[in-house]
């Protein structure tokens, strides 16, 4: 199959690309630049909300709840606040997430058989932040309220035996303790592959156009297809490099279980770069400049990460949205990488991914082929 | 297979409402080195692309090599060799890549067949230079290597000589002519007059049309309607005045520190040389020559 043109081309290209070394050293650097970045900011982990605290009671009661709240690391108590207003405008100012209001009357209620309320007041405006904290601060509450009920049955000599009549059991597989980096991370392996890859071949062609060495180009006798095969197979190399750099600081660095089989995994990323690097040759053959190309591309990108389920979970969003995300290779790659990490998964469970994925590299490759006539007009 | 190398009928190029070829015909037989003179613009470079099938005629047809150059045009490629205009090399490449790159791409991966013609055009001793560190002298011969590495029948040179000194311009073109002798034809476009001299034969193309294609001796004696004369004669412009009214002289202008004078053949020489004396200019010399290409084509774009 790879014959002498073939050959030659990919020849070329290599001594091209090792030509311009800092390109070279960018392609390298950059996923590993992204990967910590990305890594660190795409997290839904809501965790030390900084929270101020107005203590109206004073007591022991009162700061036993307080320690209650700074036990579990969902809060920070940056602020003492001495009125309701200097809350409000802690809250107000965005100096913090949330507010604790503990009543004048707090320990006196507790210590004896009252009830009493405690107000917790929160800026809804991050609605990630909001409901997390409203879960925890409910939770921590519900969980103090207990342990008092507790310590006063047993100062009336009565054992607590609360038995519900139903339990539900939660029993969260693959990332147990909910780490939202485990499913970010192949995420953004995914992301980094996708916009990296495409953006490389996007001016791979054009830029023969460009310098004019097209024209002699055509004049050869290589086909559209060897010309396109031949311009991919060195970017695929290339980002198989990328695809291991960005596994192994995903597992080293960031923890991210990598389950499944490697050179699986290896393979069926293989498959995805066609794909992509598909998209970025099909956008060369279309452009005649190298800008041209690059917004071409560009404009590709934006939905495919959108709408891939990189950062929405594509079954939230309405109807359309979810049949057009059926024609973004991202969508089922991200399918793929999470299930081969997280879920270690083999090739049965990820047939429907596969064979999408293989129809559209044939498909977008096939397009550019078709695209890139041996012509200039 | 017919016994012209390139034959075309009518073939007409438009791009909108500017015709950039206009209902060529023309035949080039097996050895010719046909040269294309005309100024930019004038549809040379659209001719060859037309040829090679770079771009689609508007109307017409023409076969190279006995293809038809709108169904065949991947036959055709695989026996042309063709140069293009900018020299297309790949300038992070050197000489040798560039020329084992394109020898590949037409399937020749016999070292020797590369090696000789890289020994064909000199560039032995350059052959591990980055293009981009080239002369554009050395840039135009690699370009010829690379395209007659497959050992074409047919070869299209597309103003390869300009940007490049006269020395080198000559050297390459006893190269085209060592190529020709092996057996090969040429089709080479050209704005320098002096270059056109060297072709077997010359067309001369002007706003898309094809004024003429002959030898040079003879498109001097057909398409000139006079013969020519070098005056010299002092104050050099006011004798340019002189000339420009009088009613015997069909061409007059300025070469070098002389005059170049085209005289219907009725006229002879001597009436000139009075008739300047009456305008008081007293020192005219004037002498018949040989009439050069440049004045074949002042002469047929000024009809």
């Amino acid at each position: 199959m790879i014959n002498s043109r073939l050959r030659s081309l990919i020849r070329k290209e290599f001594i091209q690309i090792r030509r311009d070394p800092r390109t070279l050293v960018l392609i390298i650097v950059i996923p590993i630049m992204q990967l910590f970045l990305l890594g660190y900011a795409a997290t839904n982990d809501v965790r030390n909300i900084p929270l101020a605290v107005l203590d109206q009671d004073h007591s022991s009661a009162a700061k036993a709840l307080l320690d209650a709240y700074r036990a579990a690391d969902y809060f920070r108590i940056t602020y003492a606040a001495s009125s309701e207003k200097e809350l409000r405008d802690l809250v107000d100012r965005g100096v913090v997430r949330a507010g604790l209001i503990i009543p004048p009357n707090y320990g006196d209620k507790v210590n004896g058989d009252g009830n009493t309320t405690i107000a917790f007041v929160l800026d809804g405006s991050d609605p990630t932040i909001a409901s997390t904290s409203l879960s925890a601060a409910q939770l921590i509450g519900q969980q103090y309220s207990t342990k008092i009920l507790a310590e006063r049955m047993q100062r009336h000599g009565q054992t607590l035996v609360m038995e519900a009549p139903i339990e539900v059991r939660p029993q969260v597989w693959y990332n147990p303790d909910l780490v939202s980096a485990y499913f970010m991370i192949p995420g953004v392996i995914g992301m980094i592959l996708y916009a990296l890859t495409s953006i490389l071949t996007a001016t791979a062609i054009v830029r023969e156009r460009e310098r004019g060495t097209i024209e002699q180009l055509i004049v050869t006798p290589i086909l559209p297809i060897e010309l396109v095969i031949g311009k991919i197979i060195p970017y695929i190399i290339l980002a198989i490099v990328n695809t291991l750099e960005v596994l192994i600081i995903g597992a080293w660095y960031f923890n991210v279980p990598v389950r499944g089989d490697l050179m699986l995994i290896l393979l069926l990323s293989g498959l995805f770069l066609l794909s992509s690097l598909g998209i970025g040759i099909f956008a060369s053959t279309t452009a005649n400049t190298q800008q041209e190309a690059m917004l071409i591309v560009w404009m590709s990108l934006l939905p495919s990460i959108f709408l891939s389920g990189f950062f929405f979970p594509i079954e939230a969003m309405p109807k359309v949205l979810q049949w057009i995300s059926y024609i973004f290779p991202l969508r089922y790659y991200l399918v793929i990488i999470r299930a081969l990490l997280l879920k270690g998964v083999g090739v049965s469970a990820l047939r429907d991914q596969i064979i999408a994925l293989t129809i559209f590299g044939v498909v977008i490759m096939s397009a550019a082929a078709k695209r890139f006539r041996k012509r200039l007009d | 297979m017919s016994e012209f190398v390139i034959q075309t009928n009518n073939l007409t190029k438009r791009f909108g409402d500017f015709t950039a070829v206009d209902q060529l015909t023309f035949a080039i037989q097996a050895g010719e080195v046909v040269g294309y003179l005309g100024p930019n613009g004038s549809g040379k470079t659209t001719t060859m692309r037309m040829l090679l099938g770079l771009i689609l005629p508007t109307e017409g047809t023409a076969t190279v090599l006995g293809y038809d150059i709108r169904q065949d045009s991947d036959a055709i490629r695989a026996e042309v060799g063709y140069m293009s205009q900018k020299f297309s090399l790949y300038h992070d490449l050197t000489v040798n890549e560039n020329l084992h790159f394109y020898a590949g791409v037409y399937g020749i991966n016999n070292e020797n067949q590369i090696q000789a013609c890289l020994d064909r055009v000199g560039l032995e001793k350059q052959k591990n230079i980055l293009v981009s560190n080239l002369s554009t002298g050395w840039k135009q011969r690699l370009a010829l290597a690379t395209a007659i590495v497959h050992h074409p029948r047919l070869l299209f040179l597309d103003e390869p000589t300009s940007g490049v000194d006269p020395t080198a311009r000559r050297a390459f073109w006893d190269l085209i002519y060592e190529l020709v002798a092996e057996g090969i034809t040429a089709l080479v476009t050209t704005h320098y007059m002096d270059e056109a001299e060297y072709c077997g034969r010359v067309g001369i193309m002007r706003e898309g049309k094809l004024l003429a294609l002959d030898t040079p001796s003879n498109l001097k004696i057909s398409t000139l309607p006079g013969k020519a004369y070098d005056l010299r004669a002092q104050p050099i412009l006011d004798t340019l005045q002189v000339l420009e009214q009088s009613q015997h002289v069909l061409r007059s202008g300025l070469v070098g520190d002389h005059l170049r004078v085209i005289l219907s053949s009725e006229v002879k020489p001597e009436t000139i040389v009075e008739e300047l004396k009456n305008h008081s200019v007293n020192n005219a010399e004037i002498e018949q020559v040989e009439p050069t290409l440049e004045d074949v084509f002042l002469s047929l774009a000024a009809q």
